[in-house]
């Protein structure tokens, strides 16, 4: 992230001093920006501080659904929920793609084209069709799992249950997202100057050495991007767990994570003031989340 | 532009066989549910229910699966698969081309709030989904807008990733001194940036409109909200209607579940092709990407 700063900086530069010019080439996508980002957060800030009631219309209530959000046991457990499946999912993910990508990159496995793009396949399909496909194969009755433990005379682990729904929705988004992580590494260790490789070899370092020494390091920009990603998207989980509910409607409840919780109170309870706040505390632990982990990485990487 | 080719030249030591193996037997889980779909879409849904997942059965009713999903409900998979391309290329080629501009200009061009503005954008993928679909859906419906294809296309048109990759793209493969040989030459910036520029950003242009297709392709949450009216879903959202109706009538329903299994394998197909195909072109894409991240 460092170097994005230097280079927003810019060099010195004679004859780009045409800011009208400049204006007109980022103007097409900052209108769109402001008329499809900008004005419905500032829509919704504003609605989150009314009250619909069944008599005497819509009432101004200033920052009550905020104190009702930060009250609200069932946004909290969605939240304590997502926050668990960050930490069992997101380490696992990365560390397997941060070996996948140095494995791949030291050239040493045979058939490792075949390997990047058979990892990095399942990006390519849609969230949806992957937790349709793995609701399959958990399935109790003709789940391949199911099916190979009835040859064995015993039961497969119940995948939907409610001890193990969660282990199987960080497997499905485990599935979904490596590859992607793994590419985006292997093509920042591609990056890295072939200079430093031979210096190293130079220097009697072996393929570990080398790995540990230079390739790591040199990646912790990469890796502080997917795992920005990676926060969001966990806190952030709605899909698998909103098709999953079709197959364990017991077991996933309308507030099994916050954005289905906001979903569920937006367009089934239709309490849309109440859920652009509860959507707003939401974003206000993805942000503290993130700088938390930005600010603890980077004072290790100080001391 | 050496920085953004694939570096292929690595020093190369033994080959070992443990590691490929242990490569492989990972690759083997990555590529399992999709080799369960194939399979699954060449059986009859009783087969599909009685014989063993990951190997095929007797009877090979692909061909009976296809043109049951085709058809169904007066051919409405064909219309979801429509709808779906018209949303991801729409979305994804506008959005590419709006990053590509702003990308160009917020590396190219010195101006007031450039910093400011470029990072308010980056700053925006933090905003939870719901957080921002809400207000989307209600200010839509108020100007008649909910329901139609473009509530889809013009929230997908903005991709914040796309800008951040275009400006790093152009700060490296369009040079300061191109740019002034065509002034001097009397060009206007927008010819400039048609007929020099935009051939220079090609990789990273392909690189953001296929990951930009894949996002809307694979899009949910967005038209789950947005659309009443079946006969304009994506097919995402189709399928999970499909699956929702095949889990609530239980097991009387087998034929709908190889409609969703068939359905499913049909919808993956031109994106894993798309992605085979302009490999090289998203890998270099990316590799620029990340020298400067």
């Amino acid at each position: 992230m460092t170097t994005t700063s230097n280079a927003a900086q810019a060099k010195p530069v004679t004859g780009r001093r045409r800011p009208l010019a400049g204006y007109l080439f980022v103007a097409p996508f900052m209108l769109v920006f402001a008329a499809m980002f900008v004005v419905p957060l500032l829509y919704a800030a504003y609605f989150s501080l009314f009250r619909e009631q069944l008599v005497g219309g819509t009432i101004f209530v200033g920052f009550e659904n905020y104190a009702r959000a930060f009250g609200d046991a069932e946004l909290w457990s969605g939240v304590a929920r997502v926050g668990m499946f960050f930490l069992l999912q997101v380490p696992l993910m990365l560390v397997a793609a941060l070996v996948f990508a140095l494995v791949l990159d030291t050239g040493l496995a045979r058939l490792s084209r075949v390997a990047r793009l058979g990892i990095f396949v399942p990006y390519a399909v849609p969230g949806v069709i992957a937790t349709l496909m793995w609701g399959f194969l958990y399935g109790p009755d003709f789940g391949p799992f199911a099916q190979i433990a009835d040859m064995f005379g015993t039961a497969a682990p119940d995948f939907l249950g409610p001890n193990l729904m969660l282990g199987s929705l960080a497997n499905i988004v485990f599935w979904e997202f490596t590859g992607y992580n793994m590419v985006i590494l292997f093509a920042a260790l591609r990056a890295v100057p072939t200079e430093l490789y031979e210096a190293a070899s130079v220097d009697g370092a072996g393929q570990w050495r080398t790995a540990w020494s230079i390739k790591i390091p040199s990646l912790r920009p990469a890796l502080m991007v997917c795992l920005i990603f990676s926060i969001i998207g966990a806190f952030q989980l709605f899909n698998e767990p909103n098709l999953m509910a079709s197959l364990a409607p017991t077991v996933i409840d309308s507030a099994y994570t916050p954005n289905l919780y906001a979903y569920n109170l937006a367009f089934v309870g239709q309490e849309y003031n109440y859920a652009a706040a509860v959507s707003f505390v939401l974003g206000l632990v993805i942000l503290t989340g993130s700088y938390a982990f930005m600010f603890v990485t980077n004072r290790r990487s100080r001391s | 532009m050496t920085a953004t080719k694939l570096n292929l030249k690595r020093p190369k030591g033994k080959r070992s066989t443990i590691l490929t193996v242990a490569l492989l037997a990972v690759t083997a889980y990555f590529l399992l549910p999709l080799v369960w779909l194939i399979i699954a879409s060449t059986k009859s849904s009783a087969d599909l229910f009685s014989t063993f997942g990951f190997w095929f059965s007797g009877d090979f009713a692909f061909f009976d699966n296809l043109q049951q999903t085709l058809t169904y409900d007066n051919g409405v998979f064909l219309r979801w698969m429509g709808n779906t391309i018209l949303y991801a290329v729409a979305a994804a080629g506008g959005g590419a081309l709006l990053a590509a501009l702003a990308g160009y200009g917020f590396a190219k061009y010195r101006f007031k709030g450039n910093r400011a503005m470029f990072m308010g954008v980056l700053g925006a993928v933090m905003v939870p989904t719901t957080a921002l679909a809400i207000p989307t859906y209600l200010l839509f419906s108020e100007i008649g807008l909910a329901d139609t294809p473009w509530a889809i296309i013009l929230p997908s048109l903005v991709n914040p990733f796309g800008l951040f990759l275009m400006r790093v793209y152009a700060e490296q493969a369009v040079p300061d001194s191109l740019l002034e040989a065509a002034r001097i030459d009397g060009a206007s910036e927008a010819r400039i940036f048609f007929q020099v520029t935009l051939r220079l950003l090609a990789p990273g242009f392909a690189t953001v409109l296929l990951f930009a297709l894949v996002h809307t392709w694979n899009n949910y949450f967005l038209p789950l909200i947005m659309l009443n009216d079946p006969e304009l879903y994506p097919i995402t959202v189709g399928l999970a209607r499909w699956q929702g109706q095949a889990a609530a009538a239980g097991g009387a329903s087998g034929d709908l579940v190889s409609l969703v299994v068939t359905g499913s394998m049909l919808s993956i197909i031109p994106l894993v092709i798309a992605f085979l195909y302009l490999q090289r072109y998203w890998q270099s894409g990316l590799v620029a990407g990340a020298v400067k991240q």
